[in-house]
This record gives structure tokens, sequence and C-alpha cells, in this order.
């Protein structure tokens, strides 16, 4: 069935899905830009936000927004307590420390969420329904129209929050130069707990904005992690409309890759994707290559 | 025996040094001084491969060497210290100045894994080299501590015992008095000169200007990225636009 | 330094008399298989412990390696009539030839981006190992692996097996040992304590970090074929991320360049689902635990802390004979 409509789907579920990876990216390049450090542990918050949701509606009678706010709030809630058990205590640690510690908090929370919800696949009901809209023939669940929304929503928040908010200056000020950052009495401690905070929450809302077309367990986490990874390399670790373009990229290459040439090989694409960008520009495609001081 | 050619080196629209000329005679000791942001640091990075200069070009000896990576650079003889001392902080004193042996040395990984007969010997050949360097320096009494517990003083005497023992003909020291006391300072003066009867070439950066005007037959100065002298410590001392420099940063 | 040198001999060949006069004591065969897959383990352990201890460069794709050597090994003797032995050569051949390619741009990235780098590598092997149907059986396995055999005698009960596995497990922990107090293993600790000064004293660090993954992956793909040629049905299942990450906790919890500390890591996280039950369901969230934990507030492993404790047993043994003196 090779026909423009088909096409069209392709590209509508790549767009929706490339609008998650670069919400998961922007989670990434907050804490990295705070901190130096890439939290592995991002798909993870990813994954909690669906699922903290999905358990939230089965136990409590509360309608789906409540509960999403509510969801939001234990999955930043997780980003604190990592960030102020593994991340705070530790002082002079190597690099590689800190990669095997993320790494770590990945696997655990992982197999805290397999341990309490069981390893079954859960479906969060969509937002508005599931009646399907068309566009040249192709079908748009109403949950695209919410995923297209919200992430255009959460894009403009987090460049005002970044460009006009003291606390978003400010935790820009701490990735250029935490020491100097310091000195004007910004408290350093304080902006790298907000950069988990903000990216925590971000990379929540984007679990729970997917889980109605996807599908969720406790495992998911993993794989949605280094597509968000892919997107914000591609935008060169910022989070701005680079990571956004990686974002929908990456989101389109692998649903027409996975369309035309084999669905078998869906993730594969994206993991090639991965090393030949950090193989050829690590710095990512929309940022000028720079002399890195020593 | 070096000689750096119109160095540009631009970071993201700074520019750090603008084109930077001069050249180093065999065997002699040249200081490199400057206000603090001359571009001292940044131009040694350049001559030893760490950065890649934005234009100009660095010879060694009439060999251009102006992009060869720093493993290939040591092997040409030219190795370098730290300002802030980079030690192997886990292998012991000794073993730190073995690494510097290694372009002295040939075994490769199947013959060091099993312990092929060739390899024995090489291995006790550098071993009783490296006590050499240690005894050169005298740090040959903490050859068994791990480095990392060495005070700082001694810290820097491994530094160049080990870069010593690359056997270079030209060796570039970036700060080498900085956080020594006096005393140390004194020691090092010695030393640099003992390396230079080994005729080696000596270059040095460095805020001590006791040290610099005591050691150095020729002396370079940066201010803002470019070259304001070059002459003897005297002509230095009485330069007018070296002294406007000092006095106009300080 | 001779005495240290000599104390290591001793201990070595005191581990390996352990190791070869334990089936005589040991009656159940079930034991033995634990035994098996222990020596498989350590083999892989110390094979990462080779990049990651020695080196400082980590790799979550080392279960692709481990899968490329049971895969090609295990398609070359049922597809084609190759002698296992062969197939076990030709396997680690290519994984390490698979390797030194890969090795050149994926080894110029540091830090989280070699671990996203490796990670990607090894999930992209593994849909490979599920995909091509055709040629691994996909999700459902491989099956009817030959045993390996010695003219007569073949490997195709536990105690034979052990013999095979922890021969050649034995070899690769002396050669490992001998490599870590060599000009090599001194580059490789260099790299990891220091990359630039390292290189200003002429060590190659791009190309020494590609010869000892090439190194790593070679004995990882040795493992894999043993692996296979002794159970005799492999699935991608074994191959996966989640092994990978079993692979670092081992070579953390034992003490990164330890080699006892791997074989220390492999019989701990090998033994435990074994014999604790419960432990299957929990796993993942103990390895999480354990890597945390470990790296936090014991960077030098379990083996380093026995080293420590013996330290100060010593000291106090030595001060109180002083004291009676």
């Amino acid at each position: 069935m090779d026909n423009p409509s088909q096409l069209v789907q392709y590209i509508l579920t790549g767009l929706s899905n490339g609008a998650i990876y670069a919400l998961i990216g922007f989670g990434f390049a907050i804490i990295h830009n705070a901190t130096g450090i890439l939290n592995f542990a991002q798909g993870e918050f990813v994954m909690l936000g669906g699922m903290f949701t999905i358990f939230i509606l089965s136990f409590l009678n509360i309608p789906l927004p409540m509960a999403i706010v509510l969801a939001i709030a234990f999955s930043t809630l997780v980003g604190i307590l990592f960030e102020r058990l593994a991340i705070r205590p530790l002082k002079n640690v190597k690099p590689l420390s800190l990669v095997i510690i993320t790494i770590g908090a990945s696997i655990f929370i992982r197999g805290a969420a397999m341990l309490i919800w069981g390893k079954d696949t859960h479906a969060l009901p969509a937002f508005s329904g599931n009646e399907p809209l068309y566009v040249y023939g192709a079908t748009i669940m109403p949950q695209h129209l919410w995923i297209f929304g919200i992430t255009i929503l959460i894009i403009i928040a987090n460049k005002l929050f970044f460009s006009y908010s003291i606390l978003g200056k400010a935790m820009r000020a701490c990735a250029y130069n935490a020491y100097a950052a310091s000195l004007v009495g910004i408290d350093v401690k304080i902006m790298v707990l907000l950069s988990f905070v903000v990216s925590a929450a971000i990379g929540s809302m984007a679990g729970i904005i997917i889980a109605p077309l996807t599908m969720t367990s406790y495992d998911v986490g993993i794989m949605l992690g280094i597509k968000g990874f892919c997107a914000v390399i591609i935008g060169g670790m910022s989070s701005g409309l680079g990571t956004v373009l990686g974002g929908l990229l990456l989101g389109l290459l692998e649903s027409l890759g996975a369309g035309y040439i084999s669905a078998s090989y869906k993730d594969a694409f994206a993991f090639i994707i991965l090393l030949l960008i950090l193989f050829i520009r690590p710095e990512g495609l929309f940022k000028q290559k720079e002399t890195q001081r020593v | 025996m070096l000689k750096v050619e119109s160095i540009t080196q631009i970071f993201g629209g700074l520019t750090a040094l603008e084109n930077v000329s001069f050249s180093v005679a065999p065997h002699s000791i040249t200081g490199v001084i400057g206000p603090n942001g001359a571009g001292k640091t940044t131009l040694f990075n350049i001559v030893t491969g760490l950065y890649t200069q934005t234009e100009g070009k660095v010879y060694l000896g009439d060999k251009n060497i102006s992009f060869f990576e720093p493993e290939v650079l040591a092997r040409l003889g030219l190795v370098r210290t730290f300002q802030n001392v980079e030690l192997f902080g886990q292998m012991s004193v000794l073993e730190n100045v073995m690494v510097g042996l290694h372009t002295k040395s040939k075994s490769g990984i199947f013959s060091c894994a099993f312990k092929l007969p060739g390899q024995i010997k090489e291995e006790k050949r550098i071993k009783e080299k490296a006590y050499q360097w240690l005894e050169f320096t005298g740090l040959a009494d903490s050859a068994d501590v791990t480095a990392c517990n060495l005070p700082f003083g001694k810290g820097r005497l491994l530094e160049i015992s080990r870069a010593m023992a690359v056997e270079p003909q030209i060796i570039l020291m970036d700060e080498p008095a900085a956080g020594l006391n006096s005393r140390e300072t004194a020691g090092l003066a010695g030393l640099i000169r003992k390396i230079q009867e080994l005729g080696v070439t000596i270059v040095l950066v460095e805020h001590d200007m006791e040290l610099v005007m005591d050691v150095c037959e020729s002396i370079i100065v940066l201010n803002l990225g470019k070259k304001l002298a070059h002459g003897t410590p005297r002509e230095i001392q009485e330069n007018k636009a070296v002294i406007a420099a000092y006095l106009g940063e300080d | 330094m001779m005495i240290k040198e000599k104390r290591q001999i001793f201990i070595f060949l005191l581990f390996a008399l352990v190791v070869l006069l334990v089936p005589i004591f040991l009656k159940g065969s079930y034991f033995l298989n634990v035994l098996v897959f222990i020596g498989i383990n350590t083999l892989l352990a110390v094979a990462l412990n080779l990049l990651l201890g020695y080196a400082g460069q980590i790799s979550l794709g080392q279960a692709a390696f481990f899968g490329l050597g049971a895969y090609i090994s295990g398609i070359l003797t049922t597809r084609f009539p190759v002698d296992p032995w062969l197939a076990l050569v030709v396997a680690a051949g290519c994984a390490s030839v698979l390797a030194f390619v890969i090795g050149f741009p994926i080894l110029k990235l540091k830090g989280h981006y070699l671990a996203m780098a490796t990670l990607g590598f090894g999930i992209i092997v593994y849909i490979i190992f599920n995909e091509t149907v055709d040629w691994t059986g996909g999700p459902s396995g491989l099956s009817g692996i030959p045993n390996l055999r010695l003219g007569p005698f073949v490997f195709d009960n536990d105690r034979n097996n052990y013999y095979l596995v922890w021969m050649m497990t034995l070899g690769v922990m002396l050669l490992s040992i001998n490599l870590s107090q060599s000009r090599i293993g001194r580059a490789l600790r260099a790299i990891n304590d220091s990359e630039v000064a390292a290189r200003v004293m002429g060590v190659n660090a791009r190309m020494m970090k590609v010869q000892i993954f090439t190194v790593s992956a070679f004995v990882s793909a040795i493992a894999g074929s043993l692996y296979a040629h002794t159970i005799t049905f492999i699935s991608p299942a074994s191959f996966g991320f989640n092994f990978s990450v079993e692979l670092l906790t081992m070579v953390i919890i034992g003490g990164l360049g330890s080699i006892y500390g791997s074989f220390l890591g492999a019989t701990i996280l090998t033994m435990l689902p074994e014999f604790l039950r419960v432990f299957r369901d929990f796993d993942i969230v103990i390895y999480g635990l354990m890597l945390i934990l470990i790296t936090m507030f014991m960077p030098a492993g379990l083996i380093g802390g026995i080293e420590m404790s013996i330290k100060i047993i010593a000291e106090k043994i030595k001060g109180s004979a002083e004291n009676n003196a």
C-alpha cells in the first residue's frame, strides 16, 4: 500500500515521536549544562511519568488532569531524592564514577518500578477520546494534537524560563561558570537540585503524553532515554531549537525507515543515527565547531 | 632548535595569541613571561600539540611540527610539564617515570601478556633507567610511594623526572616554581641548570621573576596575546614597554 | 619489588590449585554446573576489567561481543560442517576485527558519550540477533550446537566442561595480571589517570585504547563460544543490555583493575540468583543499588576492602607483637 496518505501517516507518527524525543533531550541538556553530568537515568523519569499516572488513576478516583499533576510531582520527587542521595554527597569524583552512578540509578529505578508495578504493559486512556480525525487520508488521534500542543507549550515555557526569569538566568550562569556564579551569590547547590527538578518534570510530562499512544511498562525508559539522548546530541546539548529539530529529525527518519525499509529494525535506525552523529559530529549538527579549552 | 612562526590562536572570537614569532637557540634556557592572560600557556599547548592553532607554524629543527600530535612530538624529543602537575596519581613514583620510558621500549601487548624473555629484559632495563632519573632529581627515596601521596614540591620534581626519562631534546616547563617554597625554588634552579648541562634545550613559562632572571639566557615577553619583547634578562629589565605592561596590569 | 612479584606468583598458583582441586571434593554435578558459569562470567568480567579497570574506558556493549562469539560459533557449527575449535577461533577473530574497526571512532568518545555509544552498539547487535531469524533462529534461539572435543574426549559433561572453561579462565587471568605490570599495563593505567600527560610522554593513547578494546572483545567472544558449545543452546535474551550491566556490576563490585576482584564479582553475581530464589526478581534493583553504593563508598571494590582490612589486621598483630616484646 504505497500511497501518499501512508506517507502522511508516517510523517505524523514521526513528528509526534520526535516531539517526545525532543522533550527527553531537553532533560538531558538541562542537567548536563548545570552539572556536566549526562544523566543516564533520564529515560526513567519518562517511564515514571506514565506509570505514576496510570497507577494514581487506578487507586484514586480523581480526574486525569489531577492525576497528571500528582504523577509529575512524584517523578520530580524521585529526581530530588536521586540528586540528594547519590549526586550531592559526592566530592571530587572521577567522571567515570558519575557515569556508573547514573547507570546504577537508572537500573535501580527501573527495577523498583518492576517490583512495584510488575512486568505488564499498561495503557493510559487518551486525554480526549479515541475518535480519529482524518487529514489527507491519514488518521490523526486527538492524542497527537495533545502531544504537539504540550510540546510547543513546554518549549516556549522553557525558553521564557531560561531567558527571562531570575532563576533561569541563575541556572544558565552556573552552566557557564559555577565558581563565578557562586561569587555573585548564586547558590550552586540549589541550582543543581533545580536542574534535576526541571528535568524530571519535563521528562515525566513527556512520558505521560506519549503513554496513551504507545502503552508503557517498567522498561520503556531505556529506549526512550537513548532516543532523547540522540536528539540532544544532534542539537548540540542545548535545550533549544537544535534539540527540537534533532528530535523531529530522528522521529521522522525512524518512522520512515520503519515504514519503507523494515519495521523490525525500527530501533536499530535510531541507534545507527546516534552512532553516526557521535562518530562524525559529536558537537551536534546545528552548532558551530569550537575549539575546546583544556 | 625551536622556531615559532606567526602563531595566531582564536577561541570563538577571542584572540588569545596574535602573530607571535620567535626562535629558541639550541641548549639555551628561554623564559616566557607576561601578565596573566597573556597567552603563555596557550602558546605551550600549541607547541606541544594539545591545541591546533588557527594560523602559523612551529618547527623543531628543520622539521615542520605544526600539526603533530603530542605522542609524536614526544618521540621527536619534545616534552612538557604542566602548571597543575599532571601525575599518574594511582601509580608509584617509579612507575610514573617508567611511563616516561614508554618511547624507549617496544614490547607489544602479546609479549607483555606472555612475559616473553625480551620483555623481561626490557622491563629490567627501564626499571634501572627510571631509578637513575629519580636519582638525578633526588626522588629515589620515594620510588615506591603512590604518586598522589607525594607532597606538592616532590610532585613537581617527579613530573620533571618523568619528562626527562623521555630523553628530550627540548623540555617545556609550565610554571615549574608555582607552589614551591623558596628553598625548593632554589633547588629547582639548580636542577634546571643540570638539565641544560645534559644538552637539553629548556623553555619555561614562569611568574617567579627571580628564578627567570637567574636561570634564563633569553626572555620572551607576551602581553595580551602579542609578543612585546625578546632579549637578555638585562634588556628585558630595561625595556620600557615591558615595564609599562607590568605596571599597567598590576 | 622481587618479593612482590614472587608473592603474586604464589597467590596465582594457590588460586589455580584450588580451582583444579575443587571438582574432586564436589559430588553434585549441579554445583559444578554453576562453577562452569562462574568461569565464563569471570572471563567476561576480566575482559571488561582490562578496558574499564586498566584503561578507564567504559563499555556497555560487552554482551554484544559475548553474543557474537556465541552466535558465530553456533551458526558455523550447526549450519556448516565446521569443527567447533575452528569455529571458536573464527568467532574470536571476527569479534576482534569488528572491535578494532569500530574501536577507532568509538573510543574517541569519553565518559557518558562512550557509554551511550557502546550501549547503542550493543542494542544494534542485539536487534540483529533477534531479527536475522534465518541464521540465528530469532528470539526462539539456536539449538543443537555441538560440544567441543579433543580426540575421543568430548566436553559434554559438567566435569569436563569445568576443566575446559577454567583452564581458559586461569590462562586469561594470568595473562591479564602479567599485562598489568608491564609497559602496556602502565601505559593503560597512565591513560586512566591522565590521558593528556600519557600522550605527552609518547603514549599513543588512541591506539592503546583500541588495542585493549580489541583484546577485550577477543576474550569476550571466546567466552561466548565456550558458552555456546557447553550449553549447546543460545538465544538473544542472554546477550542483551541487562547482561552488559550485570558484567559492569561484577567488575565494580570486585574492584576496578583487580583481576581476582573480577573473579569475586562474577562469583557473587552468578551464585546469588542460583541460591537465593527471591533474588531473581530483585536482581536489577540490587545491581543498581550495588553500583551506586560501591562507587560511592568503596571505590576499590570488595577486593580493595579486603586488602585494606588485611593490612589493618596485620598492623594490629605487628603492633601487639611489638608491645609484647
